[in-house]
């Protein structure tokens, strides 16, 4: 993985030096905490209903033992004891004091870590496919790319005031596990002529307003791709809405002027730019790519098999470990759903126990997923029982992945002062009467996403069943919508009807996924039984 | 009645207008009346609070129950986390909330 | 009490007094005038045709928040303006090392800045990341030359 030479490791700490200097004028009343809030997001530090909230930056969902444990570190001395893993691949604590903030980006970037551009009006952590390097599907690792253009992003001069927040996601599998069409722009690396290149799709997003990201290009090469990307930012940042900020978001200006029109814009603006000589020379992005060679596997475990004789194990084989592309390992996915628990919460101690299973097990090696679950993405088949083995002892093996109890949850109104409902005692509720194992896989894949309001930070839309927590008149009401998807099927769910309170949504649910029992085809998942038999079955079976 | 509420800037706290300070329980906090936006100001110019607001509740036995749940986890903690509330030994505490 | 500065200016030469006319009127008929005011909507390349005779473009910033003026600064430099180039308004000292490598050479900001805290908000980044404006070798160009 990607390692900081004395170049990334300066400007990391010239930028705890810098904010050691912003909070220290906040406190001594220099500065006013309008002036002050741009400042303190643009370092992911929120203030949220309880204390300082802050978001610490795992580029491309990626780190190592030595990051985990410093996260760890961080949640026991400066929080109480645990983090929040986001739908962005970050990791967010609850109860931070502004007072020690700068102290705890100082210990982050003893490990090469930091929390620069998690929040603000600027580029965002740039994601990626948590099963990069190990998928068999990817034509390419798509992390080094993700890299240059996370160094290409950091304090970019241009657009650290754009009209609103800006999402990149990057792939290189026709399999989506990133939610790329549903980002500012989404990045889907492809090969032509024995020559890789970017297909860049931009505009999609979700919040108020859910859209599908349109392809722009369908082939950009590395040594174009900085340029163009400048060019893309350049013509949002001078023509983004800056009159409302329900409209501020790229999707938007894509949505009024058109894609085409966008295009014709970013070709225009890409020819000026391409002339500056702003792209890297081949030669970084080649010496990215060589701190993301594969590991050293060894080509005897190529044999190996599991011994499945342990049921509970088994359970856990089939429904959370994953097919690597090199014979003799696995994806191992730890679930941080367990039932009844908080959605992409994990304590100190877990965190530990995770760190030490990839140093012990998975070549030093860890992922953080948009699904708000961790990753060993390299474990050697052999090892796998003993990985399970801490696994179960930690809390840590439910084996759920990708089923209803698998949820995605926001923070919600529990934390989140943007919230205007509760998300984790519903997802909690849920949780529990699907709580039958045998139950949730009989229901297959089902992807359930709770947003605690319109911000869609637990992406509803994009749920094979999504919910969405709104406010009425002062109590909690949740609306449920089905059919949507962050996958490469992308697509967005609709609203079934009125809302329901929190009992009144798990039953709708129920009498969903029976509809679904009753009426699917053999081997068929609920989202495409749903986009063959359309909304009314389920309707019926809602609302009677 | 009209409490105000904000932040410790240093800390994060919640925080609740008590007549003359700032208090972590809202137990404490009274009813600062026509005056509250006024105050409001003055405390957070002289940054004894952070982005303080206010708000209205009813008073009751136990105390001031803010009007809108938002307050009221605000006061109490997380009902996720009863551990990490103001009241961790009382299991019966999330209720108020609801 | 910490030094403060209402004017700050990044050139040798010496400063423009001419008050600047608006884009608008700069394009309808005021075509000699040599210093230009422009609004974060205004359409900067209207004036590449004439940047050999400007010696001003002053870039009105609002708001803080409203990022298009950096974008307006990169265009002209872009274009090959080599006069001054001032961010006026409510431009904050957190900005300045940002404007500073979009092409801003002067700064007119409608609160005083303290002095000591930008000086070391100049001198804080070694290097960055990107190549823009100002001519600071970006980090790949240290790396491979």
């Amino acid at each position: 993985m990607y390692r900081y030479d004395e170049y990334d490791q300066a400007i990391v700490d010239a930028r705890v030096d810098e904010f050691r200097d912003q909070v220290r004028r906040r406190l001594a009343g220099e500065i006013t905490e309008d002036q002050f809030k741009p400042l303190r997001l643009m370092n992911g530090l929120y203030l949220q209903l309880h204390a300082y909230m802050l978001r610490v930056a795992v580029p491309y969902g990626t780190l190592d033992s030595r990051q985990m444990r410093m996260l760890a570190h961080v949640a026991r001395t400066y929080d109480r004891g645990y983090g929040h893993f986001t739908t962005r691949q970050n990791i967010q604590y609850n109860w931070i004091r502004l007072d020690q903030a700068p102290d705890i980006l100082t210990e982050l970037a003893t490990v090469e870590m930091h929390a620069i551009q998690t929040s603000g009006n600027c580029i965002r952590n740039i994601s990626s496919d948590q099963y990069a390097g190990a998928a068999a599907d990817e034509v390419t690792d798509p992390r080094p790319w993700a890299e240059l253009i996370r160094q290409w992003s950091t304090f970019h001069p241009e657009f650290t005031y754009l009209p609103r927040k800006f999402k990149i996601a990057v792939i290189a599998a026709e399999e989506d596990r990133a939610a790329m069409r549903l980002h500012d722009i989404g990045i889907r690396l492809h090969e032509r002529d024995g020559v890789l290149g970017a297909a860049i799709f931009v505009g999609g997003g979700m919040g108020r307003t859910p859209m599908i990201a349109h392809e722009i290009r369908d082939f950009v090469t590395a040594d174009d791709l900085m340029s163009y990307l400048e060019a893309c930012l350049r013509v949002y940042n001078r023509y983004g809405r800056r009159d409302n900020i329900y409209k501020a978001r790229i999707k938007i200006l894509l949505h009024e002027i058109g894609p085409d029109d966008y295009r014709r814009q970013v070709e225009e603006e890409f020819a000026q730019v391409k002339a500056l000589g702003i792209d890297p020379p081949a030669a970084e992005l080649a010496r990215i790519t060589a701190m993301f060679a594969p590991p050293a596997f060894d080509a005897a475990a190529a044999g190996d098999v599991a011994d499945r004789t342990d049921p509970d194990f088994a359970v856990w084989l089939d429904q959370n470990v994953r097919a690597h592309r090199q014979p003799g390992y696995a994806i191992v996915n730890i679930s941080l759903k367990p039932v009844g628990g908080i959605p992409g919460d994990a304590s100190a101690d877990q965190i530990d126990v995770m760190a030490d299973l990839a140093q012990r097990y998975g070549f030093d090696e860890l992922r953080v997923t948009h699904a708000q679950n961790i990753v060993l993405p390299h474990v050697r088949i052999a090892d796998l029982k003993a990985v399970w083995t801490a696994l179960v002892d930690a809390g840590l093996a439910e084996a759920n992945l990708d089923l209803i109890s698998d949820i995605i949850a926001c923070p919600g109104l529990d934390y989140c002062s943007l919230a205007n409902a509760r998300s984790i005692p519903l997802a909690q509720k849920i949780g529990e009467r699907f709580a039958d194992p045998a139950r949730q896989r009989d229901l297959g894949e089902l992807k359930l996403k709770i947003s605690g309001c319109i911000n869609a930070c637990g992406h509803h839309h994009a749920g094979h069943i999504g919910i969405l927590g709104v406010d009425r008149k002062g109590t909690e009401n949740f609306q449920l919508l089905l059919g949507g998807s962050g996958a490469e099927d992308v697509s967005l769910g609709k609203i079934t009807g009125p809302g329901f309170d929190e009992d009144g949504v798990v039953d709708a649910i129920e009498r969903v996924t029976d509809k679904y029992l009753e009426v699917r085809d053999p081997g068929e998942r609920f989202v495409d039984t749903y986009r063959r038999v359309g909304m009314t079955p389920f309707k019926e079976a809602i609302y009677g | 009645m009209r409490l105000i509420t904000g932040n410790d800037l240093a800390t994060g706290d919640v925080v609740w207008w008590t007549g003359g300070d700032w208090s972590r329980h809202i137990e404490q906090a009274v009813d600062a009346g026509d005056r509250a936006e006024a105050i409001a100001r003055e405390e957070e110019a002289a940054r004894r609070v952070n982005v303080p607001y206010v708000i209205e509740a009813t008073a009751t036995a136990d105390g001031p129950r803010p009007a809108h749940i938002k307050d009221r986890i605000r006061a109490l903690g997380p009902t996720v986390r009863p551990d990490l509330t103001l009241k961790p030994a009382d299991p019966a505490a999330g209720s108020w909330v609801i | 009490m910490a030094e403060e500065a209402a004017f700050l200016r990044f050139r040798d030469d010496t400063p423009h007094e001419e008050p600047a006319v608006t884009l608008d009127s700069f394009l309808a008929d005021q075509s000699n005038a040599t210093a230009v005011r422009v609004e974060p909507g205004d359409e900067a390349r209207a004036l590449i045709p004439h940047l050999d005779r400007l010696a001003l473009i002053e870039v009105s910033f609002p708001s803080f928040r409203d990022g298009r003026g950096y974008s307006t600064a990169r265009i002209l430099r872009e274009a090959g303006y080599r006069g001054e180039l001032r961010a006026e308004g409510d431009v904050l000292v957190d900005q300045i090392p940002l404007m500073r490598r979009c092409g801003f050479d002067s700064f007119a900001p409608a609160a005083p800045i303290d002095a000591a805290v930008l000086q070391r908000s100049l001198a804080r980044y070694p290097q960055p990341y990107q190549k823009a404006a100002d001519g600071a070798a970006p980090v790949w160009k240290l790396r491979h030359g």
